[in-house]
């Protein structure tokens, strides 16, 4: 595979860190081409997380591996596995206005397929709803309930910020994507949403 | 004119002591002679009474600076404060020559600066701070030895070529004053930054620099001083070595003495239930424990106590009561602003005494020069670094007000006065020139640095409300990018704060917090709360700008939701209580806000029909109980004992109302048992939430679900549901009363509140008074209302559309609703 290539490809993700990603990938998928779902579970880390499956999932959702195409994919190769970490690199300092806007959208854009879980281009309640209780499945004692409740409060504060003063007989239906857009106003997701690739081999330190 | 009589009245102040001393020698006399029935004991009582004044001296300065906005939006506090004490040491000097008064470090040490530091360690904001960690560690080591090391250096550089005349010094006596000089000082920079308003990052890079750096100084300080003691010839390789691991040791052990305090302090108050009243006493008594344990192990006293409030900061806000947090963070302000006034007087006062003054002209100007120079370029190297780094860049101006910022204050001051004079000879000089640079910094840079950031237009903090989705995105964000990190196999920042925060739930949480505590302490739901809350005080509002309550619980909420909410008339909101609620909404003041909302209501009401209900029922308000005086207790025993039974039988008509309609018979003992467990933390907030009649404002209901809402209430479709029709788009007003008359005779009332129809008219205050076989919890509400006023965007039901269990969620309303509500709905 033409490490080099891919790198150009990707942006900012330095050619030491993709052998290092691929290292990793290798080690995921225990020296085959690609990675299926099950090959995550080997990650004990991620044992803990409350949303492992929205996370893993996205990893297969075609919509995220700029694939024309729509649904899920069985198996992703390193290429794939390279789109979906470009989501998460970090703003380089001559990026301008409008590509600044390009990459802000593109890592928003990951966030709301996460959402989205039937790919109907809308956070639906029920999908909302889901997404908090995961969200909150750390915590026992809260009761399902409660995250209900939240998730129905947030979509009538993300209803009252997108639609505004709605209508007698309206009914907001749900997220969609330019809402989600206006619901991030004002929040430098590129500052946040970013993970630093290290150049150091840590690998062996994990395992 | 204001500012003079502020002075005439501290004049007379000042005066006082130094009349009572002339008094009291003369009283001395002639109380030999015989036995006085009232005498004057002046000398019994002198210190403490001098304290005391100073303090109030200082408090009433603090209270005619702010009486002109003018003078204290331009001038710091700090610095007013200094020239307040350099006039009032004039004063006191020019009264009998005797500089009686001044800092002295004990004082400064032990009683003065802890609680500014313990203040700054409990409201520390963690995760900011903890974020970064790394660039406050580089600039407060690296930059405090820098600054230091080449201050001290270019000083005695600079003395070599005789400028400066002759001094009694070597190369340790510079290094030493280099390294008090060097740090920047908490107090200082808090009493600045605060009213500046710089963004956060910059403020707390600023802010826990000067934290952290104490251990540097203290250490720097210490060697340097045990240097000058040996004397020069003796230092060796070794003891310089010393020096490094004692920087460790100090630093480290300082932090560690503070975790352990704060592990302690969080268990204690774990346990603290019973004796809520002292609860807030052991938040001061252990965090200064663990200050004076430092310091008896001569290790960093300020990180000790720094990280003890850090740390224990989550665990005590979860278990102490509502009260008691509330107390601890007044009494913690409180101590501290008071701390830092009379910090900043004494040192105004302190400088009032020409036998410390020495003047060296090339050696004051000169450290000026320096102390300034090496920072900024010390600054600006670290930055470099810490750029190629960090993901959020350091921007030039930023860099500029940070090398601005870095003032030095009262604990370089406090160090150089426990210099011995002695060891170091020039220490009357060290001593001048720290006071001048201190006042330098103080006054001149804080006088400017705001006029600096605003013409740099510096990023200011803003400060947003706190939505709902944004901690829901930030939570998702944490689980992402730790998920993230996971996968690509490395440890980073995420990945250490996602261990962490497991560790935290799996163990620390378990044995540290209240269990009660542990449940409701979820930071997305305090927000939901909060929101909550904030819509139901502007829910409330409303009723007050109308006159009355009485909206809420009619049916005509239902039409009444097209009036635009947004634009209340301000004549008729700002005198209105909830629009002082609403100014403070924090949870903190919601027990002041329930008070004064039911007293407002009941005395509305004293009168009218519902004057018995309100015998019967609710006992009696809060207010007119007789306080019994306890020292142990603030009464509440009966409140809840009356809240409880209230609860109770609320609770009981909500379930039998549920069974005759053949909902809920299945859910009814289990939703009991949940509700009792659920219940403390709800109550919190359901004192004030009219929770029970919000359902209907929901507009994100599924389809289906509204469906079957529907077909289960047709029963009562019948039962009026032209009258609902009726008031929509009417005006408001014109509205309630035709619904009132409309309503009571066909009992047609709240549906969430009374589920009974053909009751008197007293029923209808009383949903728990109805008889049992005329229930029908109506649903109407819910299948009414598809859409919501924007004003309460987040007054959401709990549980919407699960219909087989709403209703124990919305009894929590009546629970509380007939205290603050009811009344008010009868005058209409």
């Amino acid at each position: 595979m033409a490490l080099s290539m891919l790198a150009q490809e990707s942006g900012s993700v330095t050619s030491e860190q993709i052998e290092h990603l691929h290292r990793r990938f290798k080690q995921l998928s225990q020296d085959q081409l690609t990675i299926r779902k099950e090959n995550f579970d080997s990650i004990p880390d991620l044992e803990f997380n409350p949303i492992r499956g929205k996370i893993v999932h996205a990893f297969f959702d075609k919509r995220n591996l700029r694939q024309e195409s729509d649904g899920l994919a069985e198996e992703i190769n390193f290429e794939d596995f390279l789109t979906i970490m470009s989501y998460f690199r970090p703003i380089e300092m001559n990026m301008d206005e409008e590509q600044l806007d390009r990459f802000r959208k593109e890592k928003l854009k990951f966030l709301f397929h996460m959402y989205d879980s039937d790919h109907d281009g809308k956070i639906t309640l029920q999908e909302y709803r889901n997404v908090v209780e995961e969200l909150l499945s750390g915590n026992p004692h809260l009761e399902k309930e409660s995250a209900r409740s939240i998730a129905d409060g947030a979509m009538m504060e993300a209803a009252s910020i997108c639609v505004g003063q709605m209508g007698p007989d309206q009914v907001y239906e749900g997220i969609t994507f330019e809402d989600f857009l206006k619901m991030w106003q004002g929040i430098d997701i590129e500052t946040k949403m970013h993970v630093r690739f290290l150049n150091v081999d840590t690998i062996a330190h994990c395992y | 004119m204001r500012p003079v009589s502020g002075v005439a009245l501290l004049l007379g102040l000042m005066a006082l002591p130094a009349a009572l001393g002339q008094r009291s020698s003369e009283s001395h006399k002639n109380s030999n002679e015989s036995f006085a029935i009232v005498s004057f004991k002046w000398d019994h009582v002198k210190e403490p009474y001098i304290i005391a004044l100073w303090i109030l001296v200082a408090s009433l300065a603090k209270i005619v600076f702010h009486l002109s906005h003018k003078v204290t939006r331009v001038v710091p506090e700090s610095a007013l404060l200094i020239v307040l004490g350099l006039f009032l040491g004039g004063i006191v000097w020019a009264a009998d020559h005797l500089a009686s008064f001044s800092l002295t470090p004990t004082v400064f040490f032990f009683y003065l600066l802890p609680p500014i530091v313990l203040d700054a360690g409990y409201f520390m904001p963690n995760r900011l701070f903890f974020g970064n960690l790394g660039s406050i560690l580089l600039y407060a080591v690296i930059g405090t030895v820098w600054n230091a090391a080449t201050t001290g250096l270019s000083l005695y550089g600079v003395y070599l070529t005789g400028i400066m005349g002759e001094l009694h010094s070597g190369l340790l006596d510079f290094l030493l004053f280099g390294s008090l000089i060097a740090a920047v000082d908490p107090v200082a920079v808090l009493a600045v930054f605060e009213e500046v308003h710089v963004n956060e990052v910059l403020f707390i890079i600023v802010f826990g620099e000067s934290l952290l750096n104490d251990a540097v100084t203290v250490v720097l300080y210490n060697v340097f001083d045990s240097f000058v003691a040996i004397g020069e010839t003796n230092v060796t390789g070794i003891e310089c070595l010393k020096g490094i691991v004692s920087f460790f040791v100090v630093s480290l052990g300082g932090t560690l003495v503070g975790i352990i305090f704060a592990f302690l302090l969080s268990l204690v108050s774990r346990f603290t239930k019973h004796v809520r009243i002292i609860e807030p006493g052991f938040v001061f008594i252990i965090s200064y424990l663990s200050y004076l344990t430092a310091e008896m192990l001569s290790l960093s006293a300020i990180l000790a106590i720094t990280f003890c409030g850090i740390c224990c900061q989550k665990y005590v806000k979860a278990n102490i009561s509502e009260q008691s947090s509330t107390t601890v963070r007044y009494t913690m302000k409180m101590l501290a602003s008071g701390a830092e006034t009379i910090i900043f007087m004494f040192l105004g006062i302190s400088a009032v005494d020409p036998e410390i003054w020495t003047w060296n002209t090339a050696f004051i100007l000169l450290t000026l020069v320096f102390i300034s120079v090496y920072r900024v370029i010390g600054v600006v190297i670290q930055t470099w670094i810490l750029n190629r780094y960090r993901t959020v860049q350091l921007e030039i101006i930023d860099q500029v007000v940070m090398s601005y910022g870095g003032l030095r204050g009262a604990v370089a001051f406090a160090l150089v006065a426990l210099l011995d004079g002695n060891k170091v000879k020039d220490r009357k000089l060290f001593v001048s020139t720290t006071i001048i640079v201190v006042f330098f910094t103080v006054i001149f840079q804080g006088l400017t640095i705001k006029p600096l950031v605003q013409w740099l237009k510096v990023k200011k903090t803003e400060h947003r409300e706190p939505k709902l989705n944004e901690k829901l995105h930030g939570r998702a964000f944490d689980h992402i990018l730790s998920a993230i990190e996971d996968i690509s196999g490395q440890i980073g920042h995420h990945y250490l704060r996602d261990k962490w925060s497991n560790f935290d739930r799996k163990y620390l949480r378990k044995i540290l917090m209240r269990r009660s505590a542990q449940k409701s302490r979820d930071q997305i739901l305090n927000v939901f709360h909060e929101l909550n809350l904030k819509d139901a005080i502007s829910y409330v509002a409303e009723g007050e700008r109308r006159g009355s309550l009485a909206f809420i619980r009619s049916p005509s909420t239902d039409n009444m939701v097209n009036v635009d909410f947004s634009t209340p008339l301000p004549s008729a909101v700002e005198s209105s209580v909830s629009y002082l609620l609403r100014e403070k909404a924090g949870p903190v003041c919601l027990d002041m806000q329930a008070l004064e909302q039911r007293r407002k209501s009941i005395r509305d009401t004293e009168d009218t029909l519902a004057h018995h209900t309100l015998q019967q029922y609710l006992y009696k308000p809060r207010q007119e109980h007789k306080h019994l005086y306890s020292r142990h207790e603030i009464m509440h025993s009966e409140d809840d004992k009356q809240d409880k039974e209230i609860f109770h039988r609320t609770m009981r008509k909500r379930l039998e109302s549920f069974k005759s309609t053949k909902l809920g018979i299945n859910h009814s003992k289990k939703l009991n048992k949940i509700h009792k467990r659920d219940r403390g933390q709800k109550r919190r907030n359901s004192s004030v939430i009219p929770n029970g009649n919000i359902p209907p404002e929901n507009p994100v209901q599924d389809f289906a679900l509204k469906e079957k809402d529907l077909e289960f209430s047709e029963s009562e479709e019948n039962n009026d549901y032209e009258t609902l029709h009726l008031g929509k788009g009417v005006d408001f007003l014109a509205n309630v009363t035709k619904q009132n008359f409309t309503d009571a005779p066909a009992g047609i009332d709240n549906p969430v509140f009374s589920a009974d129809d053909d009751q008197s008219i007293y029923m209808k205050f009383s949903p728990w008074l109805s008889s049992e076989d005329t229930v029908v919890p109506s649903q109407r509400a819910r299948v009414q209302i598809p859409y919501s006023p924007d004003n309460f965007k987040r007054l959401t039901p709990i549980r919407l559309s699960n219909k087989s269990t709403d209703s124990f969620l919305l009894a929590d309303g009546p629970e509380d609703r007939p205290r603050s509500f009811l009344p008010e709905s009868t005058h209409m």
